[in-house]
């Protein structure tokens, strides 16, 4: 326990927090690597999934991709792409972007999927256009698992953008390593400490975003619960429902 | 090839080690998520907390978790007991909400009929409550096998010896075919694992055999509430029927 003191001793130091290699940098260096990443995966992912949801096509595609996802080890992702794009930022981003994509597209192509069959024949009954009943009937009802899949992609990034500075001289996890290497402890259990504060406070944040988009007259707990459960391998299937029984 | 030529008995090695570090965290996980989960599904109010709880476990980063662990419980740093408990620690928070998933999948009056014909709370649970929540328990058990030897490899970087070795040792001696190696094999022991699972499942539930062909369907079929077999057996069509219809579209 006196080890906490030490690493809460550490962050409560100022001079940790200032400078180049400080605190502060690596924090912003974390979160600006994390958008980035999430940001890319997102403009590849998204169009990609509500395709896919939409017109039904490439769906063993897309689970198949989300579970394959899972099984590839995440280091070894990185090193290996690190050992191809030098030192540098290009690697990791790369990295994380192909980890970030399959949470995304799973997430935006399951939400797009449970929407009622019902719903959209009669949003095409009144009158709408294929662009209208996927901007104004399946988006809105997908968003709470759209935002499901941002939730656990975002996750996944943070947590291995602390990997990432393995290969390069970025965010939270270069403290962490640096702190490793000098053995001081303190120094490793304050990063680790920071970056598990960020990963909740991103996770909280996300969750309420999820809530503040489910809409409110439908209660889906029903009929959308079989459609995300055919993906049991993604995190969105495993997460989304704590909204609903919390 | 001439790097796995002259390193072959060490990456058998690692392997076997990464083996021993996957195994003990999968079956505990299970052993701890199980009655987790039924008293969450059981418990009256305790579903909401137990998923929250299990759910920002499940959030925490897994490199700091390396270096947390063995201050909070006292074990080396670099050392297998570490990396089993952190394992442990994600394969629970996957898989307490398989299971709680798993026991809401049993209908409330199969259980009644169980005590109706004079089952304890105990042998309804063993003979009745687990069996038929076993399908869905398995699809936990699956994920989280793929997970966690998959969570294995990031120990390398503090020092745990895994094929994830193979990645820092490849990437500090610039060998990309070593990284290469390790990936590879990271991803068929999994599959192998994996296997055993799905194998251990048919032997162990022999009556969903039957429907091992449809087991992506199954799974879908699995946590519907009313659990009626007729609606698990439905999936599939509905599934197939589905397809020309979106594909007109």
């Amino acid at each position: 326990m006196n080890l906490f003191l030490d690493a809460w001793r550490w962050l409560a130091t100022g001079s940790n927090w200032t400078g180049d290699g400080g605190a502060a940098t690596r924090l912003v260096e974390h979160l600006l690597v994390s958008g980035l990443v999430v940001g890319i995966a997102a403009i590849i992912a998204v169009p990609l999934g509500v395709l896919v949801g939409h017109t039904g096509r490439g769906r063993t595609a897309v689970v198949l991709a989300a579970s394959a996802a899972r099984a590839v080890p995440t280091l070894g992702l990185l090193t290996l792409v690190a050992l191809a794009t030098g030192i540098g930022l290009t690697g990791p981003v790369v990295a994380l972007v192909v980890l970030a994509v399959p949470s995304l597209l799973a997430g935006a192509y399951a939400g797009v999927e449970s929407v009622d069959r019902v719903t959209i024949d009669a949003a095409r009954a009144v009158g709408m256009t294929e662009a209208q009943v996927v901007r104004r009937v399946e988006l809105p009802l997908a968003a709470p698992l759209l935002v499901g899949g941002l939730r656990s992609a975002t996750l996944q990034v943070v947590a291995t953008s602390t990997l990432a500075a393995y290969t390069a001289d970025v965010g939270l996890g270069r403290l962490l390593f640096a702190g490793l290497k000098a053995r001081e402890y303190d120094v490793m259990l304050a990063s680790a400490l920071l970056v598990v504060a960020l990963a909740l406070v991103l996770e909280g944040l996300l969750a309420l975003l999820q809530r503040l988009v489910t809409p409110r007259t439908a209660a889906p707990a029903e009929h959308a619960r079989p459609a995300r459960n055919a993906h049991p391998s993604s995190t969105v299937a495993e997460k989304s429902p704590t909204e609903r029984t919390s | 090839m001439k790097w796995l030529s002259q390193n072959y008995p060490q990456v058998v090695d690692l392997f076997l080690t990464h083996l021993a570090l996957s195994v003990p965290a999968i079956v505990a996980s299970l052993l701890i998520a199980v009655p987790l989960g039924w008293s969450a599904q059981h418990g009256r109010g305790l579903r909401g907390p137990v998923l929250v709880g299990v759910g920002l476990l499940y959030a925490i980063p897994s490199l700091p978790l390396f270096i947390i662990v063995p201050v909070l419980i006292g074990t080396p740093l670099r050392s297998s007991s570490t990396m089993i408990v952190v394992l442990t620690v994600y394969g629970v928070a996957v898989l307490v909400r398989s299971a709680a998933d798993a026991f809401a999948s049993v209908p409330a009056a199969t259980l009644d009929a169980a005590a109706a014909v004079g089952h304890t709370r105990w042998s309804s649970f063993w003979r009745v409550e687990l069996p038929l929540a076993g399908p869905v328990l398995l699809a936990g058990v699956r994920v989280i096998t793929v997970s966690t030897v998959s969570l294995v490899s990031v120990g390398a970087v503090i020092g745990i010896q895994s094929l994830g070795t193979l990645f820092t040792d490849g990437f500090q001696r610039g060998i990309r075919f070593e990284v290469l190696t390790g990936i590879v094999l990271i991803v068929a022991l999994a599959v192998l694992l994996d296997g055993l699972v799905v194998l251990a499942g048919r032997l162990l539930m022999p009556w969903t055999r039957r429907s091992a062909g449809i087991r992506g369907s199954r799974r879908r079929g699995g946590p519907g509430r009313r659990g009626d077999s007729g609606r698990v057996l439905a999936e599939p069509q509905l599934a197939g029927a589905a397809q020309p219809e979106g594909a007109s579209r």
